[in-house]
């Protein structure tokens, strides 16, 4: 098999791929990227959490028009995962308002988005209805 | 107790496409207004503050008073999201509060005719042949598009969606409603880029650029300028009979950023910032939403003008849908929001955009705006909100004098 990147440094591959969050051990505020400290408390000690897989679209919007390269339309939404909010697409359904909707349940999946010259397979993810 | 600021003198250009005009004219026009419109000079001037946010190395503070006078002033060139504007005016009105000087000059300009999507960045590298992590979230593509959106028209629209996902009661039609509304009004202001009345169906049959966001209901980007004088109080009072009937109070100018919060760094919260900022501002003025006869606030996006009904506190928590249904944001509506047509149809020529919606609202406190004059305006609301974020809230009132 093909070695495999994540797209970002906050998503785990393997047999059970997963987002990792970064929890201040503070506070408990929750981030995705690399940080300095704390925006909450100011706290500079971290922890990785495990993010749940499934969730809730709290928002969404179907993207009509996007940079050049960005193929449309696509769904981006927030997503509460179990009091955690998540940035992603939802995918695996048709971009279009009758068939997304808010409070709808999904679940992370992970799928492939390309392959450098090195042969390395980048790993993308998004979140599909559940049921 | 810093003495009260008032302006003076303001003016906007007219928005739209300028070819013949450049940055420096558009800004020259603006600031040569303002300072006409208060009676007064650059020689009177004690500071100037001058936004631009697409150019803001430029020094657009130097590069005016290059064309309408170099009197050696301190020269703040501020650059603060859609609250650039905003935040030039504030600028000079905290030099005045400081005891700095007496009068100040606040310029806002931007170039943007024919500018496209904006805030579609997003990525750390564009999609690239060799996959090696970069930036904050070790990214080895472009995420924009991948993993949600980034883009204004779509976060804006989100921020509408979940609005609705909390409280019911939104729907495509209803925001295409709110901007059905801004382009009935934006007929009656001849200074906007577009004037033409737009039917429901019109604008949901549109181009859908995120939806429920079609072309009609996000703001037009365009060109222009806008610029405000302002003094103190205790100078205002030596000043002549009509400026100072013509003076506008600034009975509150609160500028604020977003505290944190769950999901605030996920899906930006223009909520808790503009709440925030206009509770101040509230408190600051004396007064109420209730007291309020016009509001201009930043309908960047339809969807976003809906939120802001209820971050500045035009209605109940939770009761955006009902305060919109019920009317009351018309220009005949118990609280008239957007009586300019709003970004949507008069244009968001960025940096412009924070003081020429206090241009708007002084106009009808002076009773200068002719035919979508507000019978009787006394007080007025003005607010912008860049993300990032950065929201600045004015209240205006009128002169007793």
């Amino acid at each position: 098999m093909a070695k495999q990147v994540p797209l970002v440094e906050y998503l785990v591959l393997g047999d059970d791929p997963h987002l990792m969050a970064q929890e201040c051990t503070g506070c408990g505020a929750r981030y995705f990227d690399r940080r300095n400290a704390c925006a909450s408390c100011e706290g500079d000690q971290f922890t990785k959490v495990r993010i749940a897989n499934e969730g809730i679209l709290r928002a969404f919007t179907i993207v009509s028009m996007a940079a050049p390269g960005v193929p449309v339309p696509f769904v981006a939404g927030i997503i509460d995962c179990d009091g955690t909010s998540v940035r992603g697409n939802v995918v695996n359904v048709e971009p279009n308002p009758d068939n997304v909707s808010t409070g709808m349940k999904v679940r992370l999946t992970t799928f492939p988005i390309g392959t450098d010259d090195d042969g390395v397979e980048g790993i993308g993810f998004g979140f599909e209805p559940v049921g | 107790m810093a003495e009260d600021v008032w302006i003076l003198g303001i003016t906007m250009t007219k928005f739209g496409k300028h070819p013949d005009k450049d940055m420096v004219d558009l800004a020259a026009e603006a600031a040569r207004g303002a300072l006409s419109d208060a009676g007064v000079t650059m020689k009177d001037m004690g500071i100037l503050a001058a936004g631009n946010l697409m150019n803001a190395s430029a020094g657009i503070g130097q590069q005016l008073q290059k064309q309408i006078g170099q009197t050696g002033i301190p020269v703040y060139n501020v650059a603060n999201a859609c609250a650039t504007g905003a935040t030039a005016l504030r600028t000079a009105v905290m030099a005045i509060k400081a005891g700095e000087c007496d009068f100040g000059l606040a310029v806002g300009v931007e170039k943007l005719a024919g500018a496209g999507l904006l805030g579609a960045g997003g990525g750390s590298r564009s999609s690239g042949t060799h996959y090696e992590p970069s930036g904050r979230y070790g990214a080895v593509a472009t995420t924009d598009g991948r993993i949600g959106t980034t883009t204004m028209p779509g976060t804006f629209a989100q921020i509408g969606m979940e609005y609705g996902h909390k409280y019911g009661g939104t729907s495509f039609e209803l925001f295409a409603k709110i901007s059905e509304k801004n382009h009935a009004h934006s007929t009656l202001n001849p200074l906007a880029a577009y004037t033409k009345k737009m039917s429901l169906e019109q604008i949901m049959g549109d181009v859908m650029i995120a939806y429920p966001n079609t072309r009609p209901m996000c703001s037009a980007n365009c060109d222009g300028a806008a610029a405000a004088v302002v003094v103190s109080d205790s100078k205002l009072k030596t000043l002549s009979l009509e400026q100072r009937k013509r003076a506008v109070k600034i009975a509150a100018s609160v500028l604020t950023t977003d505290p944190w919060q769950e999901a605030c760094q996920i899906l930006p919260d223009v909520n808790t910032l503009t709440r925030n900022a206009a509770r101040q501002a509230y408190e600051q003025a004396g007064v109420g939403p209730e007291d309020l006869d016009l509001v201009e606030l930043h309908d960047c996006f339809a969807t976003a003008e809906l939120v802001h009904y209820d971050n500045l506190m035009l209605c109940e928590e939770g009761g955006a849908v009902d305060f919109f249904n019920s009317g009351a944001p018309w220009r005949d509506g118990k609280t008239p929001v957007n009586v300019s047509g709003g970004l949507e149809s008069k244009g968001h020529p960025i940096a412009a955009t924070g003081i020429a919606n206090i241009w708007e609202v002084c106009h009808h406190l002076r009773g200068e705006a002719g035919d979508r004059q507000i019978q009787g305006a006394k007080v007025g609301l003005a607010h912008v909100i860049g993300l990032g974020s950065a929201c600045g809230v004015h209240i205006l009132e009128r002169s007793a004098a």
